[in-house]
Order: structure tokens, then sequence, then C-alpha cells
């Protein structure tokens, strides 16, 4: 059974980060928001209007942003750190690893701009090694949701259920608002969007709608494609993918990072050491961005919905 | 119960050595580790656990407690031997300092559990960002406890450190109290040879910080500007602790080559047979 996706128009993931942040803000006095000069950007205007009390600037400076946030948890806070994921991954990466993992605190960090939708900023704050960076670390969970509905609620997940440090990472581009909302979103669980026993796809953040795309173009092509969307990429579903692997004996991972050691690693690691099948991870092959409108990247960088059923076609092709 | 806190600079000294010789006893056990640095800082540990925090070693959780944040985990021998001295932990356990299932980690660790530890840390540049973090929660919760934040010099050559620095006096965090281990010195050499940090003083002040010097190996002028720290409002202050490192062993102080190196248990015998 195939799930009834929802129209509820285009969003970017960015905007249900903002929303999901300012309702855990009101279920928690305890929420603290951190801004690092591009509070409108990543989404946190509307908990900064709303709760200027506990908004708290600290400017252009990231690594203190990430240990000003251990300290905050270590006092009971649940602090909320979000820039670029350029910045929020990479330049603090040190201070997350020792004073928020390594101390095991409730820190979330928002990680904004990922992946090469970012457009024409460029390659410096187009976010393509973040996943990895973040699913090394030991306490660390990575969140990566494919809509701005998911967005919302995983961030209120994120502060409800957690008590560890996570990583969201939302994108800026609008993309479809499509997943049903009678499908629960549990940390840790994929979700099955579509089923299919020739090849799962699997995809995460805002390559699930373009994953989705490919499969009815797939379909049309007499190929019966199995689509699930992993939002959370550590701790990764295991049962989903072994089940993918063993029923459709063939995995394409699709995601918008370096294909070096982010989504698609994640999913071959599980796939190697429990029943290993041929796989294709689709990404950004060892490269930085570019400056360009998101679809002329998207189509340069063979991530659209065309492009992704072109290189699956290829792929079952040299796999029979 | 809140800790007695000894005002009598004599009994304060008899701590002292007993916490010194404690840091040469486990390091030399551990056979690794960093000698110099925790022995320069034996006095300061005594006055703060002893005479200036608030704290409650039979219940390390305490709300109201003060903080103290040891940016430089390396240092930990002295941690240690101050929060064993002051009834956190058996002084025995001082001697599993390092070793394989040890709550004494080579830099200090809250996921083994030693009760006192209030920050993982060992990553230089970072504990001045959690101390302003601690600050701030404070603040917000209108709290009256004091966040202390012990740092080395070579560590201000972390730039982060100046993102925290900024930090602290934008926010006018007063909690905040920092003591920086002024002893010159660094693993490869004097600071001044290594990076220069002087004017040391004018770069905290110009930053918005009330800055105050004392000799951070004499427990009168320590407690005396500990107490002069307490009534900076408004803005966040720092003490720059002018110490020998080495302190106490008049055979290693000053030289830098101590830094990293724990004595053999010959010379751990010997130096403590010459303490202070």
């Amino acid at each position: 059974m195939n799930m009834q996706l929802n129209n509820r128009g285009s969003k970017p993931t960015k905007t249900g980060f903002g929303e999901g942040v300012l309702e855990a803000g009101k279920l928690h006095p305890e929420l603290m928001v951190l801004g690092a000069d591009i509070t409108a950007s990543v989404g946190l205007d509307l908990f900064a209007k709303e709760f200027s009390e506990r908004f708290i600037s600290l400017g252009i400076a990231e690594q203190n942003c990430a240990a000003v946030a251990a300290g905050l948890a270590l006092s009971g806070k649940i602090p909320v750190f979000s820039t670029y994921g350029v910045f929020a991954a990479l330049r603090s990466a040190d201070q997350i690893r020792v004073s928020v993992c390594y101390n095991n605190l409730h820190v979330i960090i928002g990680g904004a701009h990922a992946g090469i939708s970012v457009g024409p900023d460029g390659a410096t704050h187009q976010a393509l090694e973040d996943i990895a960076i973040m699913r090394v670390l030991p306490n660390m969970t990575v969140l990566s949701p494919c809509d701005a509905t998911q967005a919302k609620l995983l961030t209120q997940l994120a502060a409800d259920k957690l008590k560890s440090p996570v990583y969201i990472r939302f994108g800026r581009e609008a993309v479809p608002d499509f997943i049903p909302t009678n499908i629960e979103t549990e940390i840790g669980k994929g979700q099955l969007l579509k089923e299919g026993n020739d090849v799962s796809l699997m995809a995460t953040g805002h390559m699930v709608w373009e994953a989705l795309q490919a499969a009815y173009i797939l379909e049309k092509q007499g190929v019966d494609a199995r689509v699930i969307n992993i939002h959370t990429i550590k701790p990764i579903d295991k049962n989903i993918i072994i089940e993918a692997a063993r029923e459709t004996k063939k995995i394409v991972t699709v995601e918008e990072h370096q294909v070096y050691g982010g989504f698609g690693s994640a999913v071959a690691e599980v796939v190697a050491q429990n029943f290993p099948v041929k796989m294709k991870i689709i990404g950004i092959n060892d490269t930085f961005g570019e400056s360009g409108k998101p679809a002329e990247l998207m189509k340069k960088f063979k991530l659209d919905a065309e492009d992704i059923s072109t290189t699956v076609i290829q792929f079952l092709n040299d796999n029979n | 119960m809140i800790f007695k806190k000894i005002q009598d600079a004599g009994e304060l000294k008899i701590i002292s050595a007993n916490i010194r010789k404690d840091i040469l006893l486990s390091l030399a056990e551990a056979g690794s580790g960093h000698t110099g640095g925790s022995l320069g800082l034996a006095d300061i540990f005594t006055c703060l656990y002893f005479s200036v925090m608030n704290h409650d070693p039979q219940n390390p959780q305490w709300k109201g407690r003060d903080r103290l944040i040891c940016s430089i985990g390396h240092v930990a021998p002295v941690l240690y031997a101050a929060l064993a001295h002051a009834g956190y932990f058996p002084e025995e356990e001082l001697l599993t300092l390092r070793k394989l299932g040890s709550r004494l980690q080579g830099h200090p660790g809250r996921d083994h559990g030693l009760p006192g530890i209030e920050l993982s840390a060992g990553s230089l540049g970072q504990g001045l960002s959690v101390a302003v973090g601690m600050a701030l929660a404070a603040k917000y919760d209108r709290e009256d406890h004091r966040i202390f934040c012990i740092m080395g010099d070579g560590e201000l050559q972390e730039g982060s450190v100046w993102e925290a620095v900024m930090s602290a006096a934008h926010h006018k965090l007063d909690h905040l109290c920092v003591i920086v281990d002024r002893n010159n010195l660094q693993i490869d050499g004097r600071t001044s040879d290594v990076m220069e940090l002087e004017p040391l003083a004018d770069k905290w002040r110009s930053f918005g910080w009330e800055v105050m010097e004392c000799n951070g190996n004499d427990h009168k002028e320590i407690l005396s500007t500990l107490g002069s720290m307490s009534d900076v409002h408004s803005k966040p202050v720092v003490m720059l602790a002018h110490t020998l490192m080495g302190k106490g062993v008049k055979a290693i102080e000053n030289d830098y080559r101590w830094h990293g190196k724990a004595p053999s248990k010959e010379e751990a015998e010997k130096f403590i047979a010459t303490l202070e």
C-alpha cells in the first residue's frame, strides 16, 4: 500500500525548524535560543520575537556558541544553537565533540543551508560534509527531515524526548510539504512511502521528494521502486534497511551531501554487515558546490528526479 | 552541609602542602601526567575549595553551589587532590589516576562518575565559554552563585577564548570569576617566545573586564583578591595569578620541561621530602 501524500504547498524545512523551536519554547520554559547573527535566516526569529528574554545574542562566534550551549545545558537549560551547517558542524566541531558530546548534554544544534540547493551563495555556504562529521560523534543524534511539517515535528521531539545532543539538518529552498500527517514520525524510525520490489530508493532531507518523483518516473518504465524516508540518520533504522535489502535485493541512496561518510555510508554500514546487496550511493561526488539557481544546481549535480531515475536504471542494468 | 570555610593562612598552607604531596604521589603512581601546572595551582585550589567557594562535598549537585570550571583539564591532579581532601571521595583513590577503570581520567571526564567534576574538559579554550553559559543561566534564573573558571596563560592563545571574553563583557556577567594561571611557561618554553601574550592585563581590560593581579602562591593575597572579586558588579572579573610552575619543589620550579612530565617514584619521594 502506498502512502497517500498530502499537498500543503511548499516551504523550506528551515521554516518547520523555526516553528518547532517556537512550540518547544512554549512547552519548555527552560528552552533558550542562542543567536549567531543569522537569526532570521535559520528560522529563529519567531522564537526571538515571542521570547526575547530567552534569546541570547552571541554574535558571529560559533565556537563560543557551541560551548556556551554546553554551559547552559549543565545548568538545566535546553539550549538551541543554530547557524549554517557549514559553521555549526565544522567551525565548532571540537566544541561540539568535547563540551557537548563528551559531556553528553541536551543541546539542540540546527544546521541550516544543507546541500547545494542553497544556490547562489556557492560552495562556502553549502553544507555537504555535516552529516559525516556529526554522525561520527558519540552520543549525537542526527536528524534530517524531509519537509517543513516533519522538521517541526522532529524539532519538538528533539526537545521533548531526548536528553542528549542532537543535530537537525535543514534546507533553505522551498520543498513540497507532503508527508501524510497520519503516519507517525518517531526519532529512529524510517518511513515507507511507496511499496516496490525491484529496487529500494532510500533518501533523506529534501531529496526524499525527488526520490519519490524518480520512483514515479521509474514506474512508467516498468520498474517497481520502493521509497523509504530516513529522517533519522543516527541512530539509523536498521530493520527497515535490512528488510529492504532482503526483499528488493538492490538499494540506491540519495542525499544532498558528499558520498563519502554521509547518509549512503550509514546505510551501507547496515547493509554490508547484515544483508549484503549491491548499492548505489547518489550524492555529491567528492567535489565542492558552486553558484547557480537551486534547480540548475540540482540538474548539474544529477540530483533531480529525472537524473536519479536515469542513474537507477543504469545501476539496475549493470547489476542484472 | 555547606563546607566549613577556613580563613587562617597557616592552616591553608598546610592543606596546600598535603595537596602537593598527593599530586606528586598520584603522578608518580600514574607514570605520566602534568606536574608543573598542578603544583603551581595548589594554593589557588586550596583557597577556592577550603575558604572561598560555597559547596557541599556530601551533596555535589547542590543547586546553590559555586561552580569551578577547570578549563585546563591537564591540571586534573590538583583538582582531584583538592576534591579528595575536601571530602568528595577517598584520598586513596588518588592513586588510581590515569589507570584503566579509574574515575580519575587523565583529563576530567564526567562520564566516569567522579563527584565534584563540573565539566569534562581537556581541549584548551573551551572552559570559559562553558562558564559563560553557566553564568548566563545563573543570571537568567536570578541565582547568586558564582562560576570560577581556571585557565592557563598559554591557553589564551586559543582564538575562541576571546570570543568568550567578548561575550561575557557584552552580557555583563558578574557571576563569572576567571583565574588565569600566569606562570609564563608552556610546553615549548616561555610564553613570550612561543606566542607573546603581553600586554595581558590591557587586553582583558580593553574587552571590558575588571582585572586584578596577585601572587598566586600566596594564600593571603589570593584570599584578599578573591574577596575583592565578589565586589565587582555589572562586568566580569579576571585575576591574573602570578604563579611558579612546579611551586613547592625547588628542584623543578619554573622549569617548563616539567609541564607534562611525571616524577618517578624515587623523584616523588625526594621532592616530597623537600616540600615547603
